[in-house]
């Protein structure tokens, strides 16, 4: 095996957790969570290093998220450098298809082909580093690039694991057990369910009103005996936070480029100071005692070869 | 720095190609170095691809019998094309005299079968083709989530499957007469919305609703949605805003769940020169009525996003009708 090692086994090697974020259904919050787990999981050990993919090859929005607009990609002689979101510290690496397009509001119009060669691309070109957790932020559905990050990802199969998010309505929830029969048939294990938008608080009157209905992440989780990790509602503030509003204006990007880190700071300390933040806390705290029980015992090595359609 | 490159015609790669595939039509179809290896190299080299694909004149053929296409896009995942592609069913089947056809590419996802309430129905065939499952009489649907064992079964299917799915939804249907066939599509711009593109190419389509919600992490996907169908050579009939405000029960105060930090769809469409065609407003009642698989606009009629969604409705047909006049006109 280490004779013929591939170069995504080789590049994936210095990584300990890698965390699929992945949910059927479109808009249920996968790229946000994916961000809050990035920010949290950074903000869990001062020396926590955090690299953050995205897979979402023909709608990205870790970038804006993260405030990273128009920010690119430079080659090095050891591979695609990362977008750090946190500057000179280096530790909260990102890497999207948004950092390669010449104009943001460019479309990616490509098939399945050329959609597996740039998700190789990222696992084998990207030079991470040491990190501790690797989060991957999907697009909805069971396709090409859940197919190829499987395939090119087998040899280190036994680091996988998935999160998966949904809101609480029945639409929703249908799609979520689709990509829990997915986690299934490739043998990629579950750390947990997240429902989102559960429940919103009416700012003016304190009401609670249920927006997209609420517990049907609680009921699935139940069913299928998977962890419910957490329940998260609607938050406003935090539409608002990774819609990036006050850095829309490049004129900052290009300040923040040659200054380094303050914003992203800010981004985290902001990020902190959400509701949001502090129920995601014991989110992530169940995210890393579930990698902790997964990573002591041996997994069997059988999911190194689990069979997927090609 | 490091950019993406972007082959010159979409449209002309198929969909099992390598990944730098010049395009069938292209000169260089079979004689790159990319071709070595592919299975159709030999084909796209003798020229023969030059020519049309095999199932296209089937498709016209069935295609001949539908007077209008609309596919309802969006960049986003869940801003609402399924929901808003449903009641649009729903209220041109309102008029009996109106055949309607509903067709769901979202091959991984299908939604449409559990928001027209017909979730447990299967599809059958006849001498004539697939016959479409009926929510009523003027109202015939095709889903994938129709041809599954069950519901919770995942289709990991890579693209040339799906793209061998659609072309079969397009000429293998026995849709018969109709005056609109609508397509709900997947969010983002790759195999599904390619192949339903190039499958109508000769059929016409006659526009796209493009639907988002108003934050800024939508509209920057809808951007690329709008660029894409402009790639491919398609019209965008229009922009809604979906879940546009929240009216609370309790203290009928409005507040913005998804806030228009950038100005939202009206803005947008202003700078991407498209119709702006209106706003829907949040309504739980709307999910519900989807997960219940019933018609909001029937068991609702009177709430603000009813007459929203008539008033995108109207819009929308008024649209059509201006398109089908100029083309009158000056064909
Ligand atoms: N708990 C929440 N409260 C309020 N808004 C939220 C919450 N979670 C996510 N959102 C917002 O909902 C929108 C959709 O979320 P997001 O983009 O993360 O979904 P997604 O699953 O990644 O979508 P896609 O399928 O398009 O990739 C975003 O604008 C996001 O900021
Ligand atoms: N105006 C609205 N108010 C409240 N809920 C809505 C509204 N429009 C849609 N919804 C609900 O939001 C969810 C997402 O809608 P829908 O499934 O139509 O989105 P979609 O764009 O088709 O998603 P996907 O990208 O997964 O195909 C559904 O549960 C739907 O019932
Ligand atoms: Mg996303
Ligand atoms: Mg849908
Ligand atoms: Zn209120």
């Amino acid at each position: 095996m280490a004779a013929d090692e591939t170069p995504v086994a080789k590049r994936l090697k210095s990584i300990k957790h890698i965390i699929i974020v992945c949910s059927g259904k479109g808009g249920v919050g996968k790229s946000s969570v994916s961000a809050q787990l990035a920010l949290s999981l950074y903000a869990s050990s001062p020396t926590a290093r955090v690299g953050i993919l995205d897979v979402d090859l023909t709608g990205p929005s870790i970038p804006r998220m993260l405030g990273l607009d128009g920010r690119g990609v430079l080659q090095s002689s050891e591979g695609w450098v990362p977008v750090y979101a946190d500057g000179s510290e280096a530790r909260l690496g990102c890497m999207s298809v948004g950092f390669l397009l010449k104009r943001k509001e460019d479309s990616v119009v490509w098939r399945g082909p050329k959609k597996n060669a740039m998700i190789r691309q990222f696992l084998s070109d990207v030079r991470w580093g040491e990190l501790d957790y690797l989060v991957i932020d999907t697009p909805p559905g069971t396709s090409d690039e859940h197919l190829s990050l499987l395939e090119h990802m087998a040899p280190v199969h036994s680091r996988l694991s998935a999160v998966i998010v949904t809101t609480p309505q029945a639409v929703a929830l249908m799609d979520a057990m689709k990509c829990l029969s997915f986690t299934r048939t490739v043998n990629l294990p579950v750390l947990g369910l997240i429902e989102n938008m559960s429940g919103y608080v009416c700012p003016c009157c304190g009401e609670v009103s249920n927006v997209f209905s609420t517990g049907g992440g609680r009921e699935m989780a139940r069913q299928e005996e998977l962890t419910l990790l957490g329940s998260l509602p609607v938050d406003t503030e935090l539409v608002t936070l990774l819609d990036a509003a006050e850095s829309a204006d490049s004129e900052q990007a290009a300040d923040e480029l040659s200054h380094g880190t303050e914003r992203t700071f800010q981004l985290i300390d902001q990020y902190q100071r959400t509701s949001s933040s502090k129920l995601f806390k014991p989110i992530v705290e169940g995210v890393i005692s579930a990698l902790a029980v997964s990573s002591g015992t041996p997994q069997a090595s059988s999911a190194e070869d689990a069979k997927i359609e090609s | 720095m490091i950019a993406v490159q972007h082959a010159v015609d979409p449209l002309s790669v198929p969909s099992d190609a390598p990944e730098h595939c010049p395009g069938t039509e292209s000169e260089l179809a079979g004689k790159t170095d990319a071709c070595a290896g592919c299975a159709n190299q030999d084909i796209c080299a003798s020229g023969e691809t030059k020519g049309p694909d095999p199932a296209l004149p089937l498709v016209r053929e069935r295609m001949s019998s539908v007077k209008r296409k609309i596919l309802v896009l969006s960049g986003k995942g869940g801003v609402g094309k399924s929901t808003f592609t449903a009641q649009l069913g729903w209220a041109f089947s309102a008029d009996d005299s109106v055949q309607t056809g509903i067709m769901d590419v979202d091959i991984c996802g299908p939604s449409i079968p559990t928001i027209l309430g017909i979730a447990s129905e299967q599809v059958h065939a006849s001498s004539s083709g697939w016959s479409p499952v009926y929510v009523q009489d003027n109202l015939g649907v095709m889903s994938v989530g129709f041809m599954l064992p069950s519901s919770k079964d995942a289709i990991m299917w890579r693209g040339p499957k799906k793209n061998g799915l659609i072309s079969q939804f397009l000429k293998d249907v026995d849709w018969g007469d109709l005056d609109y066939l609508l397509v709900d599509t997947p969010p983002g711009t790759s195999d599904e919305h390619l192949s339903i593109v190039q499958y109508l190419k000769e059929s016409d389509i006659d526009g796209a609703v493009v639907i988002t919600t108003p934050q800024e992490v939508a509209l920057q996907d809808v951007r690329r949605e709008i660029d894409f169908c402009r790639k491919v050579g398609i019209r965008v009939l229009g922009v809604v805003e979906n879940m546009s405000g929240f009216v609370c029960p309790s203290c009928k105060t409005e507040s913005q769940i998804f806030k228009p930090s950038t100005g939202g769809a009206k803005r947008m469409a202003v700078e991407m020169k498209v119709d702006y065609l209106g706003a829907v407003p949040l309504d739980p009642r709307i999910g519900k009525s989807a997960d219940y698989g019933v018609s909001f606009l029937d068991e609702y009629p009177d709430s603000p996003a009813s007459i929203a969604y008539m008033d995108i409705i109207d819009s929308t047909q008024f649209t059509l009708a201006l398109c089908f006049i100029a083309l009158i006109l000056c064909p």
